[in-house]
Order: structure tokens, then sequence, then C-alpha cells
């Protein structure tokens, strides 16, 4: 509703700016009744949210072509992203958090936190940059920029997704990895872990088997945070590594005035986000069996 | 530890089921092709079209990708700026200067497999006035009727003499269209050509392919991707790392040096129709007095601002005619810079010290020269509020259609655009019938009647200093160094596809 409101608030007219500079003011206004802009605001409002709960997200007023199948292709290539940003994210931060953490006195530790510290203050944009000027200018390693579907060339796509990945994932990697080291210590200072090591348990396999399943609540809900943040940064790395996302969507949809469609990608990016925090839930039952005794 | 075990094994199996659901992802998008790389190419473009109808909806892009390249028209316009024929082999004009009798090629055919006739020619002209909304269609007003003489033969009258109506007919307004193919021209375009629409991905790229049907010389490449990119750095990298053979129009000419040392490009550099004008509200008070228009044009230093904001590339022009128009004449003499005579101009006219409003379009190019222009236009005494408007919804509310504005800087790209632009309803609301009279007798006369008259009006408004030119946009492309038949000048609405070779 709010987006709706801002949408109808902003200057700029969608028939005019499909018929351009020297249209005249009669056809804009018979282009605005075969788009329904002459209707009430309201009306407007109340017919794009019935169909969308007959699952119809309508027609662009600027392609004239159905939104539906245009927002889930594009949403699919956004989701690839970010699932791929996320395990890079996983894969640095957890093994790094932890030894920040079981070395936090020794000069390792220190050292990555710093470098963590870094990573946190760059945004992801720039790494972007930065890693096509080096890998992809620089080097020729890989290419600077496009999208090929996995199933038309998966090699191609790879190569292609590595870059644009690594910006998401390294910011975020050194993010979570801040949050995974704070966890961990907490969990190091547990009696239950003093009374593994007590039991004649090394160290790290202590903090294995008894302590990373501690950790790892608190590190999952800044995960679902994180992918909500993440979904934001690829609207932005979308753009900057020429991906056909749904972030790229959303820019042409905003900048063309194309109300019904700026809605609908708000709309899914809003359930992305509430399924993933519904399944962070799910995740912490998984992970801790005291938030299960209560039903069972 | 089995129930967590099995719980870890179905989270890892829904998590490949998601990897494999979204193998399609972004199906609709490119990827690498099963032609060899001498058989096809990839351009680098800018502005992806909104729709693939030019009917209905407005915009550079569509014709740029369409026109001449999988659609055709009657006649088109060579690089020189002359009319040449194309689906007309020749035509003639009655000695009133109101039938034309256009010969048509007998061999052509859409790609729909239907031939292409006389009928269809009639039909797409009579289309224009009953089918297409955009402002563009005006240009066919002047047609009285269209018929087929034989299935090789088309006459048009018109209601009077136009030399603009022939020239119109090189633009997508001449475009012809098959009689059943018309259904889906958004997404589904069908031409003469000798490309043939392929696939579109939104958001990403182009494909034509090569009409192996088309009727006359065919061209080399099997494959054209046509890749759009949204930011100029992009763009040149995507040159680079051999993504793309050709940067069709480079953004950023600052960044231009990455190429011109480096053997394996070659730059080309002409000149287009983009005029960039910083345009005067000639309805707003302040500008009704010509001392005061005349001091801005002279308080500009136009060299330093191509310098500054352009990088130096690009053309100086003191009126709205671009050297590759018949009746081009070089005027930067008429208004050269002058502080102390702009000084002086203002204190005559009375506007020394006023404000004025200087709204621009977010677009690169508009941004940095109205820096410029601002401190260039206060070093003579005028005070200068700089605002943004997004282009192109804002813009086009607030400046373009409520002219709700003093100044503005925009390129206006539209070939022989001199007469609609500085038109009382446009939105620059330039009143001056004397320029009227010289457009009239332009369109209406002979060859030699229109070059007089035309240069006339461009004379006539650098004179009456009816906006500043601040420069013409240059045709910058970048290129493999292999490759040929890149346009030197662009002046046309399409980029020809079809002359592209390889050495």
């Amino acid at each position: 509703m709010l987006v709706f409101g801002f949408m109808a608030v902003l200057p700029g007219d969608p028939a005019r700016v499909a018929l351009g500079v020297n249209a005249s003011d009669e056809a804009v206004a018979e282009l605005r009744r075969q788009f329904g802009l002459d209707r009430p605001l309201p009306t407007q409002y109340v017919d794009w949210l019935g169909g969308l709960l007959r699952g119809d997200l309508g027609t662009s007023y600027v392609s004239k072509a159905a939104i539906g199948p245009q927002v889930f292709d594009r949403l699919q290539v956004t989701l690839l992203l970010v699932v791929a940003g996320m395990l890079i994210a996983l894969v640095l931060a957890v093994p790094a958090g932890t030894v920040m953490a079981a070395r936090h006195r020794r000069l390792s530790g220190v050292a990555l936190s710093a470098l963590s510290q870094v990573g946190v203050a760059v945004p992801a944009f720039l790494a972007g940059i930065l890693l096509i000027m080096v890998f992809a200018v620089k080097l020729g390693w890989l290419p600077a920029n496009g999208w090929t579907p996995p199933a038309v060339d998966p090699v191609q796509f790879l190569r292609q997704l590595v870059l644009p990945a690594l910006s998401l994932g390294l910011v975020q990697g050194a993010v979570l990895t801040r949050y995974v080291r704070s966890a961990v210590l907490d969990v190091l200072r547990e009696d239950y872990l003093r009374t593994a090591r007590a039991k004649g348990l090394r160290p790290f396999p202590a903090l294995w088997r008894h302590g990373l399943r501690n950790a790892a609540v608190p590190v999952v809900t800044v995960l679902g945070l994180q992918l909500a943040t993440l979904l934001i940064g690829a609207v932005v790395v979308e753009r900057v590594f020429v991906i056909p996302g749904l972030g790229s969507l959303l820019l042409d949809g905003v900048s063309q005035r194309d109300l019904i469609l700026v809605q609908d990608v708000v709309m899914v990016l809003v359930v992305a986000v509430l399924l993933v925090n519904f399944l962070v839930d799910l995740l912490y039952v998984a992970l801790d069996p005291r938030l299960r005794t209560g039903s069972r | 530890m089995k129930s967590y075990t099995t719980r870890a094994v179905a989270f890892v199996a829904s998590a490949a089921m998601l990897a494999l659901t979204a193998c399609s992802a972004g199906s609709s998008t490119s990827g690498g092709s099963s032609t060899g790389a001498d058989q096809s190419l990839s351009l680098g473009l800018v502005a992806e079209p909104a729709s693939l109808d030019f009917t209905t909806t407005d915009g550079a892009a569509i014709p740029q990708v369409l026109l001449g390249n999988v659609y055709e028209s009657l006649v088109k316009q060579d690089e020189s700026g002359k009319i040449v024929p194309s689906l007309a082999k020749s035509w003639t004009v009655s000695p009133d200067r109101k039938t034309y009798t256009f010969d048509l090629v007998d061999n052509a055919k859409f790609t729909n497999d239907k031939p292409f006739t006389a009928a269809d020619a009639v039909f797409s002209i009579n289309r224009v006035k009953s089918a297409w909304t955009t402002s563009l269609k005006s240009a066919m007003d002047v047609v009285a009727g269209a018929k087929a003489l034989s299935p090789t033969q088309l006459q048009v009258t018109l209601t009077k003499p136009s030399n603009g109506w022939l020239f119109r007919m090189t633009t997508r307004i001449g475009a012809m269209f098959s009689e059943t193919g018309v259904s889906a021209l958004a997404t589904a375009p069908i031409g003469t050509g000798p490309y043939k629409f392929s696939k579109w991905n939104r958001g990403d790229s182009i494909v034509l392919q090569r009409n192996d049907g088309y009727w006359g010389t065919k061209p080399q490449f099997q494959q054209i991707t046509l890749k759009y990119f949204k930011d100029p750095t992009a763009l040149n990298n995507a040159l680079l790392t051999g993504t793309i053979n050709v940067i069709t129009t480079v953004q950023a000419p600052e960044a231009l040096s990455q190429f011109t040392g480096n053997e394996k490009y070659q730059v080309i550099e002409g000149t287009t129709n983009g005029e960039v004008l910083l345009s005067f509200n000639n309805s707003k008070p302040v500008f009704r007095d010509l001392r005061t228009r005349q001091a801005i044009r002279q308080a500009i230093d136009h060299k330093a601002l191509l310098d500054t904001c352009f990088a130096g590339r690009g053309k100086l022009i003191g009126s709205m005619v671009p050297p590759t128009d018949p009746w081009y004449e070089d005027l930067t003499s008429v208004a050269p810079y002058d502080v102390a005579k702009a000084k002086s101009l203002l204190q005559a006219s009375g506007a020394a010290g006023a404000t004025l409003r200087l709204r621009l379009p977010t677009l690169p190019y508009a941004i940095s020269c109205g820096q410029v222009v601002k401190s260039q236009l206060e070093q003579v005494g005028l005070k200068v509020q700089i605002d943004q408007q997004e282009f192109p919804a804002a813009w086009l509310t607030t400046v373009f259609k409520s002219a709700d504005y003093d100044m503005s800087i925009i390129a206006h790209v539209e070939p022989r655009d001199l007469g609609a632009v500085f038109s009382p309803t446009y939105y620059t609301r330039y009143n001056d019938p004397e320029l009227q009279q010289y457009l009239a007798a332009a369109d209406a006369g002979d060859e030699a009647a229109q070059l007089d008259n035309m240069k006339k009006a461009g004379r006539r408004l650098s004179e009456q200093a009816a906006g500043d030119w601040l420069f013409l946009l240059p045709n910058l492309i970048v290129a493999d160094k292999n490759l040929t038949g890149l346009p030197q000048n662009a002046i046309t609405e399409n980029f020809d596809l079809s002359r592209l070779a390889r050495s």
C-alpha cells in the first residue's frame, strides 16, 4: 500500500514515458484510459490486489507483456546469486569465526579479526568493481559481467557467477564472521565445555562436538537477517555485473513508472523475506531440542 | 543423533532441489550459442527498448535495432544524408510536387513468407494514421491517399507539396509491415530486412538471425546479439574482456584512453544529429528580451565547456543544424565568447542579477555541462539554481509537459528537428512567425528553395538566440580492430548491421 502511494505521488506518468517526448495530450489520455490509470487510486489498488489473489500479477504498462513469468524468471536468477553468496559467506565465516574465537588472544586471531573489520566496511558494489578490475580486466581469468542460465552452459554459468557471488559473499562473510566469533566465544565460556575439556577432550574436538551446535542458534538468527540484506545487496550487484535479476527489473520499473511491475517485485521480495524468516524458525527447532520439548 | 543426521540429509536434499529448479533460471536469457565466433557478433548498446513496437511506444532504442535490420522502408538515407532507394527501386514526383509514384522491388518477402507488394505499402501507410499512437504519426498527416497501381507500383498523393514527408519515410514512419504480420508487434516483429528477430531476453539482450531469404545482399554474420548495459563502466569492461565486439555509443568519453592506445581496438569518431541544447523557456518574461538571450550565449565559453564535460569530443555548432544536413553552415561566430559584451547586454536588458532555474535531467552529460553553465553564467552576474529531475519520468512531466523551468539541457537527437523543437507548442515555447515562414517555404519548395530557406531558418535561430547550442554529440564507437562496415556518422534512427564484416 505504501509503495502504491509513493509511486502515485512521484512526478512522472507511465503513459507519457511510453509515448515519448512529442506525444500529444490526447494520445497520453487515451493510453492512460487503456492502462486504467484514469480510475481512482483505491480502485486501481483493489484491482491489483484482486489479481494477485488469483495468481495474476498483471500486465506491464511499458512492455505490455505479462509480468508473472518475467518476475518468476528474474527471481530464480536473484535467488541463485543470493544462495551462492550466502554459501560463500558461510564457508568463509564459520571456520574463520571459530578460529578467531579460539585464538582470540593470539596474533593470528587478532589479524583475522582486523581483516573481517575491513570486510565489514566495504560495500558489496565496491567489492564488485575491485574484483572486476583485478580478475576480469587485469588478469582476464573470468568474465567481467553477463549471465548464462546453468541449463544452457553450466561452465560459463559458473564462470560468470564467481565474481558477483564473491562480491556479495565476501562482505556478508565478514559480517557473519564477527557474529560466529562472539557466539563461539560465549560458548567457550560455558560450563559444559569446561566439563568436556575436563573429560580429556582436546579443545577443537570439544568445540566441534559440544559447542558449535549451541553457537549456531544466534548465528542462524543473523543469517536470516542477512539474507534480507543480501537480497537488497543483489539489486546493486546485479547492476554492476549486468545480471538480469529481480533488482534490475525493479530499477527499470521505477524509472519507467511501471507501477504494477514495481508493486509485484516488492511483493515478491516481501514474501521472500517472510519465507526466510519462517525457515529460520524451523531451523531453530532443528538445532535446539529444548525448543521442541514443549510440543511433545 | 540419528534424527539429526536425517534432518541434515533432508536439508541438503532440499537445497539440491532448489538448485535444480533454479537450473532454468534466466532461461529466457541468452547463452553461448552453437554458432562459431566468426559467424556471430555481439554489440553493446545503452538503452534497452521498453517494447519492440515503435508504432505505440516512443524512444530511439526500438528503431535503432529494428529499422533497416528487421523492417525496411521504401527509401532510406545513406551516410551522407542523401535519400536513396530501398524497397522502392525508383520514384518520380509530379510537377505540382503532390504525387509520388514508387516502383517497388519485386523479389522482397516478409519473414512470414508473404511477398512484399504495393498493397502492403498502402496498408503500412494507412496504418500510421489509423493505429499508431506515438506523436511521430503526424508526419503522415500530409498524405491524402495511397493506392496500389500494380503489385509493384505505388502512388501516394499529398495534400500539399512536402519535402519533409519523403524524408520522414526514411525513418520508422516509413517502415513496411505485412498485412498479416502486425498481430504481435511488441514481441514478434515481422519485416523484409536482412535480419529476422529471433529472441528478446528482457533486461539483457536481443538476438537477431540472418534472414537467409533476404532479397538484397546477404549480410556476413549469421547471428547478431545486441546486449544492453546501463552502466558505462560495465560496457567498457565487456569489450575489454571480449564479451562484446563493439561499443556502439561511448557514454563516458573520458574513459576512451583505455582503448585509443590499444592495438586490439579501433575508435571511430564522427558526428550525429544530437544537438545538446541549453534550452530557454521563451514564454518567461526574462527571456522575452533578445539581449538577455544573446548575453547568455556570449557568456558561455563553448570550447572550455566541451573540454570539461565531454572530454573535448564532439563538435561546436552555432545553431540547430548538424554538419550532415545539406543546409549546414558554420554559425559558431554568431555569438562568440565575450564576457564584457555579455555583461553589458545584461545591464541593457535589465536582467543583471536575475535568478534562473536550470532544471537538469539526470543524464551524465546534462549534469556535468550544467555545472559549467552555472559557473560561467554566474561570472557575468546571473544567479543560477540547479535542480535535477529524474529522467525520463520526472523531467518529461515538469520541464517538457508543464514547461515549469527557465533553462534546461538535453540532447535533441531526432533528425531535422529544427522546426519541431522551436515551435510555440514545444517546451521551448518559441513563437517566431518569421521562422515558421522559412520552414513552410522550405517544405513546399523544390530542392534549391528548400536549401535556401533552411539556411535562413538556421541562421534566424542563431541570431535570435532561441537557445544555446552547447555542442553536437559525437558518434563514438569502439570496436575490434578487424571489424568493417561500422558507420562513421550516426545520422539515421537505426544502427545498420547489414554491412558489418570481419576483414
